[in-house]
C-alpha cells in the first residue's frame, strides 16, 4: 500500500470580501453571502501564479516528509491557470525545489479535480515500484469574469502531496475510486479569460452526480459506511455545495467543518479539497479516518479513504494550513482587479 | 528593461533556490556563488552551498520610482538581506511596505515571479523574501 509521506498547503495574503465585491455590481451584499456560503477569498498578489504558490506548497511537503527533494521520481501540477499555455508548470517547481534532473514531470488540467488525479498517478507509479517517491499539486489563481457569481468564489491556494510508500506514511491511502462522464457543466476555451458555465448543469448533474457516486462508489467498493470516518472533505466550489452534498449522503455537519475551507479563502479549484485535506491532516489523530472526494467540472470525482498512523507527528515539521489562512490583509476591488488583471491593456 | 532568456536561464539555480558557494578553508559563505574564495585565493577550496533561505533586514528602502517593467508594482520594499549563513543579497520584501518592516526583522524566502509584463515573453521568477510571523 502507498501513502501520504508529506504534504504542504499556501494561501496567498491578501482577502476580498464578498460584499465589496457585491456592491461594485450592484447585488445585495446578504444575499450573495448566505447563497453562495462565501465571506470572503483569497487573492495572489501580482507577483504570484500558480506556479509560485505550488513552489511554497512543495517546499512545505518536503520539509514533513524530511526527504531529499532529489528522491522525487514523479512530480504532476494540476491546475487551470497553468501561467503558460505550452511550458510545463511541473519543470518550473521541480527546478525551484531542487528535484531536477531525474525525475519525470508533466501538467495536468481537469478543472477543479487535476491535483487529485496527480495524486493517482502517483498512487499508480509508487505502488508499481516505479518510483520511490511522487509528488501531486493541485494549485490555481483561478479566474472568475467580473460581474460573474464566480467572481465570488474563486480563490487563489495551492497544497502538494508527497507519496511514498505505507510504512512511511503519515497517513496511508487504503483505496481510492473514481466517476468520470462527459457534462457540459465549465469550460473555458483556448484563448479565452474567463471561464463559462452551463447554468443547471452545475448542481444535480454535475457537482452532486459525482460527488455522490464517487463516495458511494467507494464505500460499496470497501464495504465501507459513513460512520467510519472521522473526517469527511467534499470539493467546495462553495460554502453550500459540500454542506448540501454531505447531507444527502448522511454525513454529519460537525464531520466536514474542519475540512471546509471555502467560506474563508474561495474556491481554490485544484487546491480546493487538496487544502481542506491538509487541514484536516493539521489537526487529525493517529488512527482517524479520512474521507475525500473531490469533483472537476467536465466532469468527474475523485475519492479516497485515508486513514492516519503514528508518524502524524511529523506534521510538525512544516507550516500548518492555519498559518497562511490566518494571515490577512483585505483589498479594494481596485486593487484586486489590478492584481488579478481584470483591467484592459495590462 | 527586458531580460535576456540566456541570462536568466544561467541563473536559474541561484535565482530559483539560492544556491551559492562555500569556501571549506575559511568557513566563508558567498551568494551569488563564488569560484574562487578572495579571502583565501589559491588556498581556498570553494563548493556549491544550498542556503538555507532564512535571513534579517539589513537594510531596506521604498521604490517609488522603479525601473521599467515594475511600474505596476509601486511602492514595493527593496532589502538588503544578511543570511542566516553570513552572505547578502539585494531583494524585494513581499506583501509588506515600508512602515510594516525594521532592520533586524526575520524574513524567510519565497518564490515570486521577478518579470512578466510582456505577454508574450518568458516569465521571470525568483527569489523575494517575506517577513515571518511570529
Amino acid at each position: 500500500m502507498v501513502g501520504i509521506v508529506g504534504y504542504g498547503a499556501y494561501v496567498p495574503k491578501y482577502r476580498i470580501k464578498s460584499e465589496v465585491i457585491a456592491k461594485v455590481w450592484g447585488e445585495d451584499p446578504d444575499r450573495i453571502k448566505n447563497g453562495l456560503g462565501v465571506h470572503e477569498k483569497a487573492v495572489a498578489s501580482n507577483d504570484e501564479d500558480a506556479a509560485t504558490l505550488a513552489v511554497e506548497a512543495a517546499k512545505i511537503a518536503i520539509q514533513r516528509a524530511g526527504i531529499s527533494p532529489k528522491k522525487l521520481g514523479a512530480l504532476y501540477v494540476g491546475s487551470e491557470s497553468h501561467p503558460y499555455a505550452v511550458k510545463p508548470t511541473a519543470t518550473i517547481v521541480a527546478e525551484a525545489i531542487g528535484a531536477t534532473p531525474e525525475l519525470t514531470a508533466a501538467d495536468l488540467e481537469f478543472a477543479c479535480k487535476a491535483g487529485t488525479a496527480g495524486i493517482q498517478m502517483c498512487m499508480g507509479l509508487v505502488g508499481s515500484g516505479m518510483v520511490d517517491y511522487g509528488m501531486a499539486i493541485g494549485t490555481d489563481t483561478s479566474q472568475g469574469r467580473p460581474g460573474d457569481a464566480l467572481e465570488y468564489s474563486t480563490g487563489c491556494g495551492a497544497a502538494a502531496y508527497i507519496i511514498g510508500k505505507d510504512a512511511e506514511s503519515l497517513a496511508i491511502i487504503e483505496d481510492t475510486y473514481s466517476y468520470t462522464t462527459d457534462t457540459p457543466d465549465f469550460w473555458r476555451r483556448n484563448g479565452a479569460d474567463y471561464p463559462s458555465h452551463g447554468g443547471r448543469f452545475t448542481g444535480p448533474p454535475g457537482y452532486f452526480k459525482h460527488v455522490k457516486n464517487a463516495t458511494l462508489g467507494l464505500l460499496k467498493k470497501m464495504n465501507g459506511k459513513v460512520e467510519d470516518y472521522d473526517y469527511f472533505i467534499f470539493h467546495q466550489p462553495n460554502g453550500k455545495f459540500p454542506r448540501a452534498v454531505a447531507k444527502m449522503l448522511g454525513v454529519p455537519n460537525e464531520k466536514i467543518e474542519e475540512g471546509l475551507l471555502t467560506p474563508h479563502i474561495g474556491n481554490t479549484y485544484s487546491g480546493s479539497s487538496p487544502l481542506g485535506l491538509a487541514n484536516v491532516l493539521d489537526v487529525a489523530k493517529a488512527g482517524d479516518r479520512i474521507f475525500v472526494t473531490s469533483f472537476g467540472s467536465g466532469a468527474g470525482s475523485d475519492a479516497f479513504s485515508i486513514r492516519v498512523t503514528d508518524n502524524i507527528k511529523n506534521r510538525e515539521r512544516g507550516k500548518p494550513a492555519s498559518y497562511f489562512i490566518e494571515q490577512k490583509e483585505y483589498l479594494d476591488y481596485a486593487t484586486y482587479a489590478k492584481y488579478r488583471r481584470k483591467f484592459k491593456g495590462m | 528593461m527586458k531580460e535576456s532568456i540566456p541570462l536568466t536561464w544561467r541563473k536559474i539555480p541561484d535565482r530559483y533556490r539560492l544556491l551559492g558557494s562555500v569556501c571549506k578553508n575559511c568557513n566563508g559563505y558567498y551568494f551569488p556563488a563564488r569560484h574562487v574564495c578572495p579571502k583565501c585565493r589559491r588556498k581556498g577550496k570553494v563548493d556549491g552551498y544550498q542556503f538555507s533561505g532564512r535571513g534579517r533586514v539589513f537594510s531596506f528602502t521604498e521604490i517609488h520610482a522603479p525601473p521599467a517593467g515594475f511600474e505596476d508594482q509601486i511602492p514595493y520594499v527593496m532589502a538588503i538581506v544578511e543570511l542566516a549563513e553570513g552572505a547578502r543579497c539585494t531583494a524585494e520584501i513581499v506583501d509588506v511596505l515600508s512602515k510594516d518592516v525594521k532592520i533586524g526583522d526575520e524574513v524567510e524566502m519565497v518564490f515570486r515571479k521577478i518579470q512578466s509584463h510582456d505577454p508574450e515573453g518568458l516569465i521571470h521568477y525568483g527569489f523575494k523574501f517575506k517577513k515571518v510571523k511570529k
